[in-house]
C-alpha cells in the first residue's frame, strides 16, 4: 500500500550564504502509513517544526521531496495549495492564532478557505466542534470570552473542519494543567478511532506520546536517530539520554528494577503494562 | 528569635474577588484564607488551572491587595502604602512567560532594571547584576540579545532580574511552563539552588508534580481552598483528593496505589524511582 | 522575508566610533547635518565626505553594509534627482516633449543627490556603531533640560527602549501567526488589492490581541521589579565623556567652521 506521506531525502538549511546559515533538516527519508499514529521527538532546534512546516508546503524543500499518497505536493501549483487541505497543521499555542467574532466563524475559516458550499462548511464545523467537546451553546460566542482550555479546542477545530486526512498536533497540550492536557489527548484518540486519520504529534511528554503513538521517530541534530515501535526506541534508553531526552517514568523505573535483579522487561512504557507485568511477576513466585 | 521573625508570609482569613464581580454577587477567588510560609522554606502550591493560585501570588507582593483580611509580608502589612516598595523589593516575582517580563534588549541591562528603579549607586548595581546573573549561570551571556536566548536562559535572566533586588522570598507563577524539558530542568536546578545556598524563601506554583517533589512543602488548592498542606509524602499518599482537584499525582505513586487496590500491601509514600524501585523490589521478592 | 528589515541595526565593535559617548555621537551627527546644509560648493561637500570617510573608515563598518542601508532608499533618490532636473527653471540644455533639462536642474539635481547620501550614511553610522540602549539614553541625557518645562523625557526614552526590545519579538510572532493562518488556507499573495487587505484582518486581529496582552504582563512585570517613573531612578551604566570625545568635538567643530568659511566663496 502506497504510504500516506513520504518523506525522501529532505534537506533545509535557513539563511544560506549569511553568517546565521544554519541547516535544521539533513537528508532525511521516512514514511507514514495511512491510519498510523506516530509521535515526534526531539529537543528544541531538532528540526522538528522545520519538518512539520515541510508536510503541508508551508516550507519548499531545498533538496528532495514530500509525497502525498505517492504524488509529490511541489508537482504544480493546484497539488500544492491542496497540500494545505489535506494535511491539517496545529501549532503551538494554536489559541493565538483566532481573529473571528464568534466560535462559529473562527472554526469555518479553513473551509471557507476550501471554497464549499455553506451546508457543508455548517456541518463540518458543528462535526469538529464536536470532536474537541465544545458545547454547542459557545458557538455564537466570542472566541476571546472563553477560558484557555476552551480556545485551544477552538483552534483545534478550526483544523479539523478543513477535514485532513493527515493532522499534525505541534505540542498540543503545552501549559494545560493535568486534566486539560488529559482530557485533550483523549478527545485527539478518540478522533482517530472515529475517522481514521494519520496523526503526527510531536511532544516533549515522552508519557503522552508512548501512550498514543505506533511509532516513534526520534529526531537529533536534524536527522533521524531512530524510528521504530515505543518498545523498540524506549529499548535505547541510554542513547536517548545521551542525546538529551529521557524515557517515560515508568521505563525510568523499570530499568531500575530491571537492574536490581527483578525479571522485568526494561522497555515498558505505560502504567497498565507495568502493573500487569508486577502483577504476573508476583503471581509466578 | 522571635516566633514572629521566622514568618515569610502570613494570609489571615484572606478574601477576595475580582472587581468586576459585584459585592455580593458571585462567588469570590478565595475566602477566609489562611496561609503561613516559614522564612527560608521552599513551598510548592499546586491545583489546577483557575483554583486561584496565581491570585493568591499575586497578594504576596501588593500587586493585588485583599478585599477582606490581611496579608503580612515579613512583618509589612501589604496594604500599608508607603512599605509598597519595600514588600516588592522584599518578595520578587518571576512570571510565565519569560519574553513578558523583558524590558531592555541587552540581559545584563534587564538584570539591572530593578536596581535603577531602587535608585541603587551605579557600581553597587553593576556588583549586584554580576553577582545574580552568576547565581543564575548566566553570566557569559551577560552582553546577549535576550530574544536570541533560549527558553530556560531567558526565564534564568528573569530570575536574575529579580535577584538584584536582594530578596528574601520569591514567587514563581509556573515558571517552566512553557519551556521543554531541559529548560525545565535548568529553572529548577536554579531555583532550588537559591533556595539551598542564599536562604532564599521560595513559592513555586505550578501544576507539575515532578516539580513539587523538589519542595519542603506542598499546598493544594482548589475553589479557592486549600485542600491539602504537607510534605511531599503526606500529600501525595492522597490519591483520591488529589484526583477529584483535578491532579495527577506521579507515576511510582500511581502504580503503587493501585497494587495496593489489588489488595497488597505497599508503602505509597516512595515517591522517588529509586524509592518506589526498591519498595516494589522488597515486594516482590518477599 | 519580515526578518530581513535592518531597523536600526547595530553591529557591536569597539572601534573610536563605537566607543565615543552616545550623546557626543548625537551631537556630533546633528553638527554634521547642520554642515551638509550650509554647504555650496563641490569644495564644501568634498569637505564633509572627507569626513564622513574618516568616520567611516575609523569605525571599522564595511562600505557594504552602509550601501545596503541606501539601497531601499535608491528610488526616492533617484525620484528627487529627476523632478529638480526636469523642473528647475534656467539655461535649457535639451528638451523633448514637455521635458527640459536646464543646466542649473542638473547642477540641483546633482548637489541634492550627493547631500541626501551624505545624510543617510552619516545617520546610518550613527546607528551602526552605537547600541539602542545608549542610544536612548543619550537622547535621554541630552533633553533632560526639558524635563523642567514638564515634558515627560523618562517615559518617552523607556517606551522607545521598550519597543526596540520588542520589535524582533512581535516580528517573529508575526512569522508565526502568518503560518498558522496559511495552514488553514489563507491566501496573502493572490487576488485584488480588497481581497488581499481583507486577508491582513486574520494576521491583524491576532497581533493586536497578543500586543495587549504582551502590554499588561509587562506592565505587572516591571511593577514587580518596583517600577515607579523616573523620579529617584539611577542608572548602571553612567554616561561619561572622555579625551576620546573632546577629539571627535574639534574635528566636528573645524568641518563645520570650515564650510562657513567656504560659504561666501560659493565653493
Amino acid at each position: 500500500m502506497t504510504p500516506i506521506i513520504e518523506v525522501r531525502d529532505l534537506s533545509h538549511t535557513y539563511s544560506r550564504g549569511t553568517p546565521f546559515e544554519h541547516t535544521a533538516v539533513k537528508n532525511m527519508s521516512f514514511t507514514v502509513a495511512s491510519g498510523e499514529f506516530l509521535g515526534i521527538i526531539g529537543h528544541t532546534g531538532s528540526g522538528k517544526s522545520t519538518l512539520m512546516q515541510h508536510l503541508n508546503g508551508l516550507l519548499k524543500p531545498e533538496q528532495g521531496d514530500i509525497l502525498l499518497k505517492g504524488e509529490s505536493i511541489w508537482k504544480d501549483k493546484q497539488s500544492t495549495r491542496q497540500a494545505r487541505f489535506r494535511v491539517g497543521l496545529v501549532f503551538q499555542y494554536p489559541e493565538y492564532q483566532l481573529f473571528e467574532e464568534t466560535v462559529y466563524k473562527d472554526i469555518a475559516f479553513g473551509p471557507k478557505n476550501m471554497k464549499l458550499k455553506e451546508e457543508e462548511i455548517r456541518r463540518r464545523v458543528y462535526r469538529a466542534a464536536h470532536f474537541v467537546g465544545l458545547p454547542e451553546d459557545v458557538m455564537e460566542k466570542s472566541p476571546f470570552e472563553l477560558s484557555g482550555g476552551q480556545k485551544r479546542r477552538v483552534a483545534i477545530a478550526g483544523v479539523i473542519a478543513m477535514e485532513p486526512e493527515v493532522i499534525i498536533f505541534d505540542e498540543p497540550t503545552a501549559g494545560l494543567d493535568p486534566a486539560g492536557c488529559q482530557s485533550l489527548l483523549d478527545n485527539i484518540a478518540q478522533y482517530r478511532k472515529e475517522t481514521g486519520a494519520t496523526i503526527l504529534m510531536v511532544s516533549h511528554s515522552m508519557d503522552d506520546v508512548a501512550r498514543l503513538a505506533d511509532r516513534l521517530l526520534v529526531l537529533n541534530h536534524g536527522s533521524i536517530e531512530m524510528l521504530g515501535s515505543p518498545a523498540e526506541v524506549f529499548r535505547q534508553a541510554k542513547r536517548l539520554k545521551e542525546i538529551g531526552l529521557s524515557v517515560p517514568q515508568v521505563t525510568e523505573l523499570f530499568l531500575r528494577l530491571k537492574e536490581l535483579g527483578l525479571a522485568v522487561d526494561a522497555a515498558t512504557y505505560t502504567p497498565e503494562e507495568a502493573l500487569s507485568q508486577l502483577l504476573r511477576l508476583k503471581g509466578g513466585c | 528569635m522571635s516566633n514572629i521573625m521566622n514568618i515569610a508570609i502570613q494570609a489571615g482569613d484572606l478574601t477576595f474577588r475580582y472587581p468586576s464581580q459585584q459585592e455580593g454577587e458571585g462567588r469570590p477567588v478565595f475566602e477566609d484564607l489562611n496561609l503561613q510560609i516559614q522564612e527560608g522554606s521552599f513551598v510548592a502550591i499546586l491545583g489546577h488551572n483557575g483554583c486561584g493560585k496565581s491570585t493568591l501570588a499575586k497578594h504576596f507582593n501588593a500587586i493585588l491587595l485583599p478585599e477582606g483580611g490581611s496579608v503580612t509580608v515579613f512583618g509589612l502589612d501589604t496594604k500599608e502604602e508607603d512599605a509598597l516598595l519595600d514588600i516588592r523589593r522584599t518578595v520578587g516575582m518571576v512570571f510565565q512567560n519569560p519574553d513578558n517580563q523583558m524590558v531592555a534588549n541587552v540581559v545584563e541591562e534587564d538584570v539591572a532594571f530593578a536596581p535603577e528603579n531602587l535608585g541603587v549607586p551605579s557600581e553597587e548595581i553593576r556588583r549586584r547584576v554580576d553577582n545574580a546573573l552568576k547565581a543564575v549561570g548566566m553570566y557569559d551571556y551577560r552582553r546577549h540579545a535576550p530574544h536570541l536566548l533560549s527558553g530556560g536562559q531567558k526565564q534564568r535572566v528573569a530570575i536574575a532580574g529579580v535577584i538584584a533586588m536582594k530578596p528574601r522570598c520569591i514567587v514563581l507563577d509556573e515558571p517552566t511552563a512553557m519551556l521543554d524539558p531541559h529548560g525545565r530542568e535548568e529553572v529548577m536546578q536554579t531555583i532550588l539552588r537559591l533556595n539551598r545556598e542564599q536562604g532564599i524563601t521560595v513559592i513555586l506554583i505550578t501544576h507539575h508534580m515532578t516539580e513539587a517533589i523538589c519542595a519542603q512543602r506542598v499546598v493544594v488548592m482548589d475553589k479557592g481552598r486549600i485542600l491539602t498542606d504537607g510534605s511531599p509524602k503526606e500529600v501525595f499518599v492522597q490519591v483520591e483528593k488529589l484526583k477529584q482537584a483535578g491532579l495527577t499525582v506521579p507515576v511510582t505513586t500511581e502504580l503503587l496505589y493501585r497494587l495496593k487496590q489489588a489488595g497488597y500491601d505497599l508503602p505509597l509514600d516512595a515517591l522517588s524511582t529509586e524509592e518506589c524501585a526498591q519498595a516494589l523490589c522488597n515486594w516482590a521478592k518477599a | 522575508m519580515l526578518k530581513d528589515i535592518t531597523l536600526g541595526q547595530f553591529f557591536p565593535g569597539n572601534s573610536f566610533v563605537h566607543r565615543l559617548d552616545a550623546r557626543s555621537k548625537l551631537l556630533l551627527l546633528l553638527l554634521y547635518i547642520v554642515s551638509l546644509f550650509l554647504c555650496r560648493g563641490l569644495l564644501s561637500y568634498g569637505l564633509a565626505l572627507g569626513y564622513l570617510a574618516l568616520a567611516v573608515s575609523l569605525s571599522r563598518i564595511p562600505l557594504k553594509s552602509l550601501f545596503k542601508g541606501l539601497k531601499p532608499l535608491i528610488f526616492v533618490i533617484i525620484f528627487t534627482a529627476l523632478i529638480n532636473m526636469f523642473y528647475t527653471p534656467g539655461k535649457v540644455l535639451a528638451e523633448f516633449w514637455i521635458l527640459r533639462i536646464t543646466e542649473e536642474g542638473l547642477h540641483n539635481a546633482f548637489f541634492l543627490v550627493l547631500r541626501i547620501v551624505l545624510l543617510i550614511s552619516g545617520s546610518f553610522l550613527m546607528t551602526y556603531t552605537t547600541s539602542p540602549i545608549d542610544l536612548t539614553d543619550g537622547l535621554e541625557s541630552l533633553l533632560s533640560p526639558l524635563k523642567k518645562l514638564r515634558f515627560p523625557v523618562h517615559e518617552l526614552a523607556m517606551m522607545m527602549s521598550i519597543a526596540l526590545r520588542f520589535i524582533p519579538t512581535l516580528i517573529e510572532e508575526t512569522d508565526k501567526i502568518m503560518s498558522a493562518q496559511k495552514a488553514r488556507g489563507a491566501d496573502f499573495e493572490n487576488g485584488s488589492l480588497i481581497q488581499r487587505a481583507k486577508a491582513l484582518i486574520p494576521i491583524l486581529v491576532p497581533l493586536f490581541i497578543s500586543a495587549f496582552r504582551r502590554a499588561e504582563e509587562l506592565a505587572t512585570a516591571m511593577e514587580c521589579r518596583c517600577y515607579h517613573g523616573g523620579e529617584g531612578r539611577t542608572k548602571m551604566k553612567q554616561l561619561r565623556y572622555s579625551s576620546l570625545d573632546a577629539v571627535a568635538a574639534v574635528a566636528g567643530i573645524l568641518l563645520l567652521a570650515g564650510i562657513i568659511v567656504l560659504r561666501p566663496f560659493g565653493l
